[in-house]
């Protein structure tokens, strides 16, 4: 025996290899609702699936790169309107118009990172909150996309999606299956890359990872393009189910980051399997109390505040610490062979 | 001459932003905390004294021998049983609390006060106006705004730099552990720290409610103003703030004379040239508070 013990790295475990089989049954199941499943379940998962999305990229910026955004409904609205944009006034087809979104969400993030990264902490989350109401107030001014109230997908090109209207809302279901299912891809991807081990660092601490050469800007400033690439994607996505933007609906922070601060918070930050919590969480809270109006929001704010405070792990991490399961494992594990065991272990 | 009052007008607007501001940036200096409630605590403060104004039936300006201990009173609790249990090294707690109040509070309003616009009447106060030389005329109303927004920002740098509290204030501010040490109970300073500071929101609130209509979603716009004049200003400066709500008034005033619609826009604008080309304000001050 001599120089170093025979090794290998493992990156999945047991559960998150049975896991994946269950996903993948899960998602053959998807697919195939709009052969068997009503117009309102459609519409219903849908929903489900840009909000799981938007969750990712939210936790992504703030639960791994400390990125606090309070306004990524600026690359929501943004996407939106550039869907609108590109198919009414280029003549592109609208899926191809929505990774296009994605793309120009991506290129305007460049600039906003810009001035907000002046900002650091809390004053970059207001930072980006007021850059979204920029982005509002001039799309506001737009008048060729209806200024401040907003404008319709005109009919020629909602029939260009496809002929008839149950064949389009099956493509949209299929679109909004594959965004979450892209964004989730996206996020793995992104954590389980040598990025990937720069942003767990930063988040467990800035200035240790500094410290061992991880370019903290740098990183930042990649991660804060890539939400914008996936916000304005899913912004694409809701605006052509809904086929009608205006800024207040586009840049509204309520909807789009406030909910979505919710479910990370619920579900667990930091990990990717918390917004799956959250979403679950969210929607069910909904279904439950919407009947309820304004109790619903304060009901939600009161539960993310008490888990923020009691609880800050969120609900996965509760449970992930406590049977130590990881879905989607993006950690490395160490693992020796059996005759080569490190002095001391067991 | 149009050109001159609309500046005036712009001027004296910045007093209101002056005053919107002041309480974020003490708390800011004292605790580090940034409070994202706060524009919805300046309606809250709003609505206290439209409740107030009419179960009393007191005049408007009255109303903050009332609205300003209920105020505070609400500050202390809030900071002793709630906001110093997010304080740390972890950023992420006292940002996702505070905005989660601020939609709880935001919706708690609705449901009481209902979205109706709503606006204080101060007997004819509203509408009055001064002749300046030259033709002019201010409104006296946002004159008076506009000196107690200078009253109150000498009272509290007096506050902080000639009494005991102002002095505990800037120990905690400069190092907490070492005023821990000195026998100083930070928690009780925080809350205390956090009643000045919505003592000032009640009177910001109060004003704004006398000037322009109000709702209950009107809070995180206030909140943006505010927090662009601090940032315009330089952190840790109160005077700076002031000059930032001027500069922030101004742009909007002049934005307004252009296009109703830039108003707003004007402001941000501003805000960002000067993020951008002098990103720690106009008037830093190199110390802390």
């Amino acid at each position: 025996m001599n120089g170093h013990p025979a090794f290998s790295v493992e990156r999945s475990t047991r559960t998150s290899r049975i896991g994946s089989v269950i996903g993948a049954v899960l998602l053959l199941v998807l697919i195939s609702v709009p052969f068997w499943g009503g117009r309102a379940e459609m519409r219903f998962i849908v929903e489900v699936c840009y909000y799981l999305a938007l969750a990712q990229m939210w936790n992504l910026l703030a639960g791994y790169a400390g990125l606090v955004s309070v306004g990524q409904q600026a690359f929501v609205g943004f996407g939106g309107y550039m869907l609108f944009v590109l198919s009414i006034f280029l003549g592109l087809n609208p899926l191809l118009a929505l990774v296009l979104a994605g793309v120009l969400s991506a290129a305007v993030a460049v600039p906003t990172a810009l001035v907000v990264f002046r900002l650091r902490g809390a004053y970059f989350a207001i930072g980006t909150w007021v850059m979204a109401e920029v982005y509002r107030l001039l799309f506001a001014q737009v008048s060729a996309l209806g200024g401040g109230s907003g404008k319709s997908l005109p009919v020629a090109i909602v029939k260009s999606i496809a002929a008839s209207r149950s064949l389009r809302e099956m493509t949209v279901y299929w679109v909004g299956l594959a965004v979450a299912v892209a964004a989730v891809g996206l996020v793995y991807a992104v954590l389980r890359s040598r990025h990937g081990l720069a942003l767990t660092a930063i988040r467990d601490s800035e200035r240790a990872s500094e410290s061992v050469g991880v370019e903290n800007f740098k990183t930042k400033l990649w991660v804060y393009i890539v939400a914008a690439f996936g916000t304005g994607m899913v912004g694409a996505l809701i605006f052509l189910e809904k086929l009608r933007i205006s800024p207040d609906a586009g840049f509204n922070l309520l909807d789009w980051t406030a909910n979505v601060i919710f479910i990370v918070v619920i579900g667990g930050i930091g990990t990717i399997e918390g917004p799956f919590i959250g979403v679950l969480v969210f929607f069910l809270l909904r279904e439950l109390f919407a009947d309820l109006g304004s109790w619903y929001l304060i009901l939600l704010g009161a539960v993310a505040v008490v888990i923020m405070l009691k609880a800050p792990q969120g609900i996965w991490g509760l449970i992930a610490e406590r049977y130590n399961i990881h879905l989607f494992p993006v950690h490395r594990r160490l693992l020796l062979s059996k005759d080569d065991k490190i002095p001391g272990e067991d | 001459m149009e050109w001159v009052s609309t500046i005036i007008q712009g001027v004296l607007l910045g007093g209101l932003y002056a005053l919107f501001a002041t309480g974020l940036s003490l708390i800011f200096g004292v605790m580090r905390l940034v409070n994202i409630a706060h524009g919805d605590l300046i309606v809250l403060a709003a609505f206290v004294s439209l409740a107030v104004v009419s179960g009393l039936g007191l005049d408007p300006l009255m109303s903050l021998v009332i609205v300003i201990p209920v105020m505070a009173a609400f500050g202390y609790i809030l900071q002793r049983g709630l906001l110093n249990y997010t304080l740390g090294n972890n950023i992420l707690p006292p940002l996702l609390v505070t905005f989660g109040l601020s939609i709880i509070l935001e919706n708690v309003l609705l449901e009481i006060f209902s979205a109706d616009s709503q606006r204080l009447l101060a007997g004819g106060l509203e509408t009055a106006s001064l002749a300046l030389p030259g033709g002019l005329a201010v409104g006296t109303f946002p004159v008076m705004i506009f000196v107690s927004a200078v009253a109150v920002i000498a009272c509290l740098q007096f506050m902080l730099y000639r009494t005991a509290l102002g002095r505990v204030f800037r120990a905690t501010s400069d190092d907490q552990q070492t005023a821990q040490l000195m026998g100083i109970d930070n928690r009780h300073v925080f809350a205390l720290a956090m009643a000045v500071a919505l003592a000032i929101v009640a009177v910001a609130g109060v004003f704004m409610a006398i000037r322009t209509n109000f709702d209950p979603s009107v809070g995180p716009a206030r909140l943006i103003y505010a927090f662009e004049a601090v940032i315009i200003g330089g952190l840790g400066n109160p005077w700076g703030t002031l000059a930032g709500g001027v500069i922030l008034g101004v742009s909007q005033a002049i934005g307004a004379k252009i296009n109703p619609g830039w108003q707003i826009l004007a402001g941000h604008i501003v805000f960002l040239v000067v993020l951008v080309v002098r990103p720690r304000g106009l008037f830093e001050k190199v110390q802390d508070l």
